[in-house]
């Protein structure tokens, strides 16, 4: 008996006398021998919780976390601060350990978080419909695609290179299941999109244009230009977008974006090495019978009280099956609780305040490292810079408890010598200026 | 609807969906049976005006909250007019679906095909039988 | 007067965070600029900002900690009670779960940190992906799925890339009509055409069936082993031959694997491509919709279309340790599904579990699943119960069973929903209802094996219970719930004029 079940002996004589069998091996009778597996597992064996808990600290105490060095690492994951409030509402298990919301009347907890993170989604991105939460942010982006083609019934999908490198290659491989093809739009030498690029790209047969916001090398692009580009022969306009930086910047609804979705790690959640997150995905209002996942609605019970069900349901695949809007069942409702609370946590003017701080930072940051600029033009808190000696400046960096940030040569062959280097409010003034220090004095050694 | 009836003057398709004949035009919908079963209809997505439908295939989709049900064409033709109202009030399928729940007027282009429809009396043998 | 009749906050408005916000209030302070305060007109185009800010709410965090937690109690949840829901696996989730998730090690770490710096966190999934490989018995395994429906969609695209690289791309995937909604819906995402398969009547795939149609034409068969009616095929061995023959590949879909742990391999049965649900099986916490995972594990044929990146380990240089990478050198790959590498917060918990059981461990949970669900079968079966009831297979049932309410419906003019509703009373959570579609009024229970004799016991006496009333008063279940949060919901309404979200001057 494992300390997770409760089989004592005399349970097991009851049961089987009132099944009416002699073992629990009679139970499968019904498989045939030549699949059952006539050996035991090949696992280690199981272990006091304390053990576990051993190895498992042992594991993590091999990983160099955001609390052990002073880390300019984004590209689309960021160290922002989580206020102490979310750990304590996330373990609460009546947020854990529920099911999807299916029968309501025992559920208004979980469906009014929903109504909620849809609520705050809409504000923050200036679309009036939001689902409950995608993935994350790369898959948020391939059911962008999903839903244009569904919309458009055209075959091709336009995307900037400023896009993430993660968004792009996600949707490459759900477009080979859609049928589609998908063209890159390049960046200009100022690392922004380049406008005239995506109007030769655009045709009669694209069914949606996807641009970042900021993009990947964090240059605030100027979307309404995109976004009316992308539109032109009646495409969808995607915007993928950065939800902090949206404390300031002008929401994409209000700038011509058809959709905006983005990734939702800084909202409150964790860094994970990677997941769980969220995605978002909000759109216009003539998208919400086609949009993905799960959507709370508001209603009333019989008694009259206000209260909240999954509604439009008839879009998902446990009703409509194939002709589903798309296939996501459980989606990552814990995260955009952590989403919702934090974006409450920071309220109106909190989140404003958040933004401008990340902006100053950045401004800051780039201004002290005196590094040639990738994208010159302005950006709110991240980026792109080009180093002449990465390994130089890395090793020295690493002596010193720095991660100076992310190579964007792994993912641009145009960007060989470039660093991509993000500021959250837990990157301080000395903390910038630790980098810089590092950075002039390997610029000095490559110099000598 | 609270009671199952099958109006005489209406001809019948075995999916469930009735026509009420008017020279060379033909007035479509779902029948009491179909509305019950799907139960209160939440949303109706018209097919637009001058859109051809063919006998026996489907031209639309009626939605209650848990369930979808094509809705097929007992015969064909061009589609001369859609009940708009339907789009406020989707209820009307269930309150009155050989009235006010109407959802397309066709003008026929092939009558002969009424022949092939049942009366409400076999339509009912066919609710009958199935159980 | 009754005591909810006296209930002086019966006529309370629920209110939203939104509603609760008052001007000027605030929960979060920020950290002093220290850097030059330049406005942000200097710093940015006046074409890019905004021009008012997002109507957030302004709360104090007293106000923010107690709304969340008002809400919080009005969810029924695992930690408090019964949860059978057929196909969900509702089984404990282990507390020491939460605790190692959260070490900073683990919480704290990048995903691009240098691999050099995450040896722990890839030595965790390559070790976790060689412990769902043995209970798979395939041996190459991706983590990246983000669910169950994201592991099906990537096994059809391996499938098609499979199929095209031999020269061969075909249209159509079968499932059967048993097969749970996340299955065609994927076949379509995926760009096939679904062909159902049907039911024979011992709850089966119909061979003749499925022989007429797998032909040179189809990708796939999908198939759930126990199926969605808990019963195991029989006839797995041959159904492998089938579609195997018809140059198909066969796809497993995990839900179900909590029947078989240890007990019955997939690989061994002849699947191609696995995925598994590590928030049923594996314990991941459901979070009332997520977050899971939907790793794959596959046969040698199919290894080289993974996604990418892959978790690898490498021999160490000079006789030192091993080394844990990450792998995108993969030329066949279909590329990758998500961001980074997946969810790895889950990948802690499902790994720290399969630690705590071991391959012991394993089998037991699932003999004692099927223990569990048989017994809760057999309860059922009694006078009382069955007439109104009835089992939709007679057969031995592996981790779960349907019935159907038919009978009640007949006999006493309550439905499958109005015996569920009445089950909140009773501070049970439902079964699952109307699925699967095949069976009338269906009732899906799946009793997992956390849950204590005495717990099946009361189950079955609830049951009892509720259709007991009914044949005195049906019209008591048709208006339960009564002492949940809320009565029944005007869901028609809600899908009529939807709304979604919250707006001022609401």
């Amino acid at each position: 008996m494992s300390r997770y079940t409760g089989v004592t002996d005399r349970d097991l004589r009851e049961m089987l006398d009132a099944i009416g069998v002699d073992s629990v091996d009679d139970l499968f009778a019904e498989i045939p021998d030549g699949v059952r597996l006539q050996r035991e597992l090949d696992l280690p064996g199981g272990r006091a919780e304390q053990d576990v808990f051993e190895h498992l600290a042992a594991l993590a105490a091999r990983n160099r976390h955001c609390d052990e060095e002073i880390s300019f690492l984004g590209a689309g994951m960021y160290d922002h601060y989580v206020p102490a409030l979310v750990d304590t509402l996330l373990q609460r298990s009546e947020f854990l350990t529920p099911y999807t919301p299916y029968q309501p009347e025992v559920s208004q907890g979980g469906l009014q978080v929903m109504f909620e993170f849809q609520t705050a989604i809409s504000e923050l991105t200036g679309l009036p419909v939001s689902n409950a939460s995608v993935y994350e942010g790369p898959s948020a982006v391939a059911a962008a695609g999903y839903l244009a083609k569904l919309e458009t019934r055209r075959s091709r999908l336009v995307a900037s290179r400023g896009v993430h490198p993660h968004s792009r290659g996600a949707l490459r491989t759900h477009a080979a299941g859609y049928g589609m093809e998908v063209v890159e739009v390049p960046l200009t030498t100022e690392g922004a999109t380049d406008v005239a690029a995506l109007a030769a790209a655009v045709d009669d047969d694209t069914a949606a244009v996807f641009v970042q916001q900021p993009n990947f090398l964090g240059t605030v692009e100027d979307l309404g230009e995109l976004t009316e580009v992308g539109k032109r022969t009646g495409a969808v306009a995607v915007c993928a977008a950065d939800p902090l930086p949206l404390g300031i910047l002008k929401p994409p609804g209000d700038l011509g974006a058809d959709i905006c979705v983005g990734e939702g790690q800084t909202l409150g959640n964790r860094l994970d090495f990677g997941g769980p997150s969220f995605g978002f995905f909000a759109a216009g209002e003539r998208f919400l019978r086609k949009l993905p996942g799960r959507i709370a609605g508001e209603t009333r019970d019989a008694d009259g009280k206000r209260g909240f069900v999954l509604t439009l349901q008839t879009r998902e695949q446990h009703i409509r099956r194939e002709k589903a809007t798309h296939n996501i069942c459980t989606s990552q409702a814990l995260n955009a609780l952590a989403g919702v609370v934090y974006l409450s946590w920071l309220g109106r003017r909190g989140l404003v305040e958040l933004a401008e701080l990340m902006l100053r930072r950045t401004h800051y940051a780039r201004e002290a490292l005196a590094l040639e600029p990738i994208n010159p033009g302005a950006v709110v808190r991240e980026f792109a810079v080009r180093v002449p000696d990465l390994d130089a400046l890395f090793e020295r960096a690493r002596a010193e408890g720095i991660n100076p940030g992310y190579r964007l040569g792994r993912d641009y062959s145009e960007y060989e010598d470039g660093l991509l280097v993000a500021i959250t409010e837990r990157r301080t003034r000395a903390h910038i200026d630790r980098l810089a220090a590092v950075a002039a004095a390997v610029g000095e050694t490559v110099a000598a | 609807m609270a009671e199952a009836s099958y109006p005489e003057d209406l001809k019948y398709h075995a999916e469930h969906d009735w026509a009420r004949i008017d020279g060379e035009e033909a007035t479509f919908g779902i029948t009491w049976y179909a509305q019950d079963a799907l139960g209160e209809v939440v949303f109706f997505d018209p097919p637009e005006v001058g859109a051809q439908v063919t006998k026996d295939q489907s031209y639309a989709e009626v939605e209650s909250v848990k369930a979808v049900s094509d809705v097929f064409a007992p015969l064909s033709g061009e589609i001369v007019a859609v009940n708009e109202d339907l789009g406020d009030s989707p209820e009307r399928i269930n309150e009155d679906p050989y009235g006010e729940g109407w959802l397309v007027r066709v003008r026929l282009s092939e009558p002969s095909e009424v022949d092939s429809l049942l009366d409400a009396g076999a339509y009912e043998q066919l609710l009958e039988s199935s159980g | 007067m009754t005591s909810a009749a006296l209930d002086p906050r019966a006529g309370e408005e629920t209110l939203t965070i939104f509603e609760r916000s008052r001007e000027g209030r605030r929960a979060f302070t920020a950290p002093d600029c220290d850097v030059p305060e330049l406005p942000v007109e200097e710093l940015l185009p006046k074409s890019a900002v905004r021009e008012r800010p997002a109507e957030l709410p302004e709360v104090s965090e007293p106000e923010l900690v107690r709304h969340y937690t008002t809400l919080s109690s009005k969810n029924f949840h695992l930690d408090e009670g019964f949860y059978p829901l057929g196909s969900c696996t509702m089984k404990h989730n282990p507390k020491l779960h939460e605790r190692v998730a959260a070490l900073p090690g683990h919480a704290r770490l990048h995903p691009l940190q240098d691999p050099e710096y995450a040896q722990g966190a890839l030595e965790l999934m390559w070790r976790l992906q060689g412990a769902l490989a043995e209970v798979a018995g395939l041996p190459h395994v991706s983590l990246q799925p983000s669910a169950g429906s994201h592991g099906e969609l990537a096994g059809l695209l391996l499938t098609r890339a499979f199929h095209e690289a031999n020269g061969d791309p075909r249209t159509k995937v079968l499932t059967p009509d048993t097969a749970h909604g996340t299955n065609p819906a994927t076949v379509t995402m995926a760009g096939y055409q679904v062909v159902k398969v049907g039911t024979a009547a011992d709850g089966g795939v119909d061979l003749d069936d499925l022989r007429a149609k797998a032909d040179a034409d189809v990708a796939c068969l999908m198939l759930t082993n126990p199926n969605t009616l808990g019963l195991f095929d029989r006839n797995i061995e041959e159904i492998e031959r089938i579609v195997h023959d018809a140059g198909a590949t066969l796809y497993y879909d995990g839900a179900n694997l909590n029947a078989v742990m240890g007990v019955a391999r997939p690989g061994d049965m002849g699947f191609d491509i696995v995925h598994f649900n590590l928030h049923k099986t594996f314990t991941q916490p459901h979070g009332g919709g997520g977050p899971g995972a939907g790793p794959i594990a596959v046969s040698d044929r199919i290894e080289p279309f993974l996604p990418a990146p892959q978790v690898v380990r490498r021999p160490g240089r000079n006789g030192s340790a091993p080394r844990f990478d990450l792998d995108f050198d993969r030329p066949r790959s279909i590329g990758r599904l998500r961001g980074f590498q997946g969810n790895f917060g889950v990948f802690v918990r499902t790994y720290a579990y399969i630690r705590s059981l071991g391959g012991d461990g394993l089998k037991e949970a699932s003999e004692v699943a099927v223990l569990n669900a048989n017994y809760v079968k057999a309860l059922l079966a009694e006078e009382g119960i069955a007439e109104y009831l009835p089992i939709a297979f007679d057969r031995i049932c592996m981790h779960e069973f349907v019935v159907s309410g038919r009978g009640a419906k007949a006999r006493l003019g309550i439905k499958t929903l109005d015996i569920a509703k009445r089950m909140l009373d009773h501070r049970v959570h439902p079964p699952t209802v109307y699925f699967p579609l095949l069976v009338e009024e269906a009732l899906m229970i799946e009793p997992t094996e956390t849950e204590t004799k005495e717990r099946l016991d009361h189950f079955a006496a609830v049951v009892r219970a509720i259709l007991q009333e009914a044949r005195e008063d049906p019209e008591i279940a048709k208006g339960a719930p009564y002492t949940t949060p809320v009565r029944r919901l005007d869901e028609a309404g809600a899908a009529k004029r939807p709304v979604v979200r919250w707006r001022p001057n609401d």
